[in-house]
């Protein structure tokens, strides 16, 4: 706590530690807001619904997979929409597609689109599988996220994943994305003779 | 099982003592039939308990049966899936309720109101945590706004056939909630916040990432949809609204917003809705809807009747703003002509336009070209893929020919 570095006698370290934490189980205040409306969300509330992970890596959970055991949950959860390889069913297609970003049939996956690695992790974690999101382990999230990386040859086989691991992979598309420049198209007010 | 008519357990305010407790007694229902002679609606009391009773959610005439969303053929399953507004049939910038476009990433969820939260926090001073009633006791706002899917439509062959079809996924309702600007300031943002992560509550838990010049300006914290709750298909009980914005951002079944320094880059905002150019490079945060506008009467599906006057109708709308004018076009794109707004023009909104015209019973083609207030002129198609090739995807606004055939048939006038 800030105040107990004011605070001169182990006595007074305690109490202040101990009127802090009766702060945080009684109702917490939010006299600071305008309206007073609402209540102040408490550090354990934030951390369980605080589920994103960021491309830079913050926030995410410990634990790690590994691609062997990615392979299997891949099997049991995401083989039947996703097709046994990745290559797409009921589900997207997540493998494949290298070097068609710039052709007339361009195939968006994982592996030719995906700008982070951990953006994988942050969607399987809370939406897949369909039909049961936010139902797998951190761990089973590595190692699926691991194993999608894998089927598009950006991991090897024995690799075991983490957060780390994942924020320091630099994907294939990383740099394919540009910003907005629209209005980027300009048409005139012709009122006659339009026709070219 | 048969289903029995929903009794109120107790009568709304407004609703005639007489009518109260119509299921019991000779002399309730002495009282009713007085009521109702009184009314001069004596019509029977089968009948009429039948008229008041199983209708106390009106529904539209038997005779207008098939003004229903329009669901696409192709769509790959119903879990990630739309259905769109039937625009050919609507009058007015209102669309209602039950016929505005829906999107969905993950199903449509069944919340209780009374379980659901509002969790804001990152970088604010102070994390908050909303109840749905607590929301609704903070100072409320109205405001009529368009919201339109980003692929409305896509590029690529095949082109829809109906007005629905091709533009479908864009409805106009009246959204009551709270000002996010209001949220932020009772949280209090910390050094840094240049970003609002909104997620949803649904089972794809929808997160998209909005600049905070956005949520301090006009973005709203949704409960209300033309007077009354959310529909659940519309995010219920709360969502997201940032006017202008492409639909997919105005996050539904909103469950937390996260004040971050830089967006986090969620699926939705790398994989999907990014705009992939023929060089194969992508344009990435395409958040606004550039002005568009299409004729809804005469349109592709349509039929008109007979040679002589036809009164050409259609909705225009900006994501910058206020549409100033919309230009008709009889003779296939060679003259155009300004067309008459109805009142009212509102930002970020449907607008009703009209143009009269004789139509000399041959063939021809009809179009509509909007202006909005930032001079922007809606574009045809050939410019756009021009720019951006066909597999874009996203942010069509293409001026939209239809063709008239000598039968009257309407048919669209692209491929």
């Amino acid at each position: 706590m800030a105040t107990a570095d004011r605070t001169p006698t182990a006595c007074g370290v305690l109490r202040t530690v101990a009127a802090a934490l009766l702060l945080t189980l009684s109702a917490p205040s939010i006299a600071q807001t305008r309206y007073g409306i609402g209540r102040a969300a408490t550090p354990a509330e934030v951390a369980a619904w605080n589920i994103d992970v960021e491309p830079d890596g913050r926030n995410f959970p410990p634990g790690q997979g590994t691609v062997a055991h990615g392979r299997d949950v891949y099997n049991a959860q995401c083989a039947a929409c996703h097709g046994a390889n990745g290559e797409g069913g009921m589900g997207d297609r997540l493998t494949g597609g290298a070097g068609t970003l710039a052709t007339d049939k361009p195939v968006k996956t994982v592996g030719s689109y995906w700008p982070y690695a951990p953006t994988l992790f942050d969607y399987i974690r809370r939406a897949m599988p369909l039909t049961a999101p936010q139902s797998l382990s951190n761990e089973d999230v590595y190692a699926v996220s691991g194993y999608v990386l894998y089927l598009n040859g950006l991991v090897p086989d024995t690799a075991v994943i983490d957060g780390k691991a994942l924020t320091s992979l630099k994907m294939p598309n990383r740099d394919g994305f540009i910003a907005d420049p629209r209005p980027d198209v300009k048409n005139r007010e012709c009122m006659t003779n339009c026709a070219k | 099982m048969a289903r029995t008519p929903r009794q109120p357990t107790t009568p709304a305010p407004d609703v005639p003592a007489t009518l109260e407790a119509n299921t019991v007694g000779s002399a309730v229902t002495k009282g009713r039939r007085t009521f109702l002679r009184r009314s001069g609606a004596w019509v029977g009391s089968g009948v009429a308990l039948a008229a008041l009773g199983d209708k106390l959610y009106g529904v539209p005439s038997k005779y207008e049966a098939g003004v229903i969303r329009n669901v696409p053929k192709n769509q790959a399953q119903y879990i990630s899936a739309a259905s769109r507004t039937p625009l050919g049939d609507l009058d007015g910038i209102i669309t209602p309720s039950g016929l505005f476009y829906e999107r969905h990433h993950g199903g449509v969820p069944v919340i209780d109101p009374l379980q659901h939260r509002l969790m804001l926090h990152g970088l604010v001073k102070n994390p908050l945590l909303f109840t749905v009633d607590e929301l609704r006791r903070l100072p409320s706002i109205s405001r009529i706004h368009f919201l339109e899917c980003s692929g409305n439509p896509v590029y690529t062959k095949p082109y829809g056939k109906t007005a629905s079809d091709l533009v479908g996924l864009v409805s106009c309702g009246e959204w009551t909630g709270v000002s996010l600007k209001l949220l932020l300031d009772e949280a209090g943002l910390m050094p840094g916040a240049a970003w609002v992560m909104a997620e949803g509550a649904d089972a794809a838990a929808m997160t998209r990432s909005v600049p905070l010049d956005k949520c301090l300006d006009d973005a709203l914290v949704v409960y209300s949809q033309n007077g009354e709750r959310l529909r659940p298909e519309q995010g219920y009980p709360l969502r997201l609204l940032l006017p202008g914005f492409e639909g997919n951002m105005n996050v539904k079944w909103l469950r937390r917003l996260k004040v971050t320094d830089a967006p986090v880059h969620s699926r939705e905002e790398t994989s999907k809705y990014t705009d992939l150019l023929p060089n194969g490079k992508a344009r990435e945060f395409t958040f606004y809807m550039e002005a568009k506008s299409i004729i809804t009467s005469p349109s592709g599906g349509q039929k008109i009747p007979g040679a002589g006057f036809v009164e050409i109708r259609g909705i225009a709308w900006s994501g910058h703003g206020k549409v100033v004018r919309v230009d008709v076009s009889v003779d296939g794109g060679s003259t155009w002509t300004q067309a008459s707004l109805q009142e009212p023009v509102l930002t970020r909104a449907l607008t009703r336009f009209r143009y009269p015209w004789q139509w000399n019973g041959r063939p021809a083609v009809i179009a509509s070209r909007v202006v909005d207030e930032t001079g922007y002129v809606q574009p045809a198609f050939e410019q756009l893929v021009g720019e951006r090739g066909v597999n874009s995807f996203y942010h069509n606004n293409a001026i939209q020919p239809w063709r008239v055939a000598d039968s009257g048939e309407v048919f669209n006038g692209n491929g």
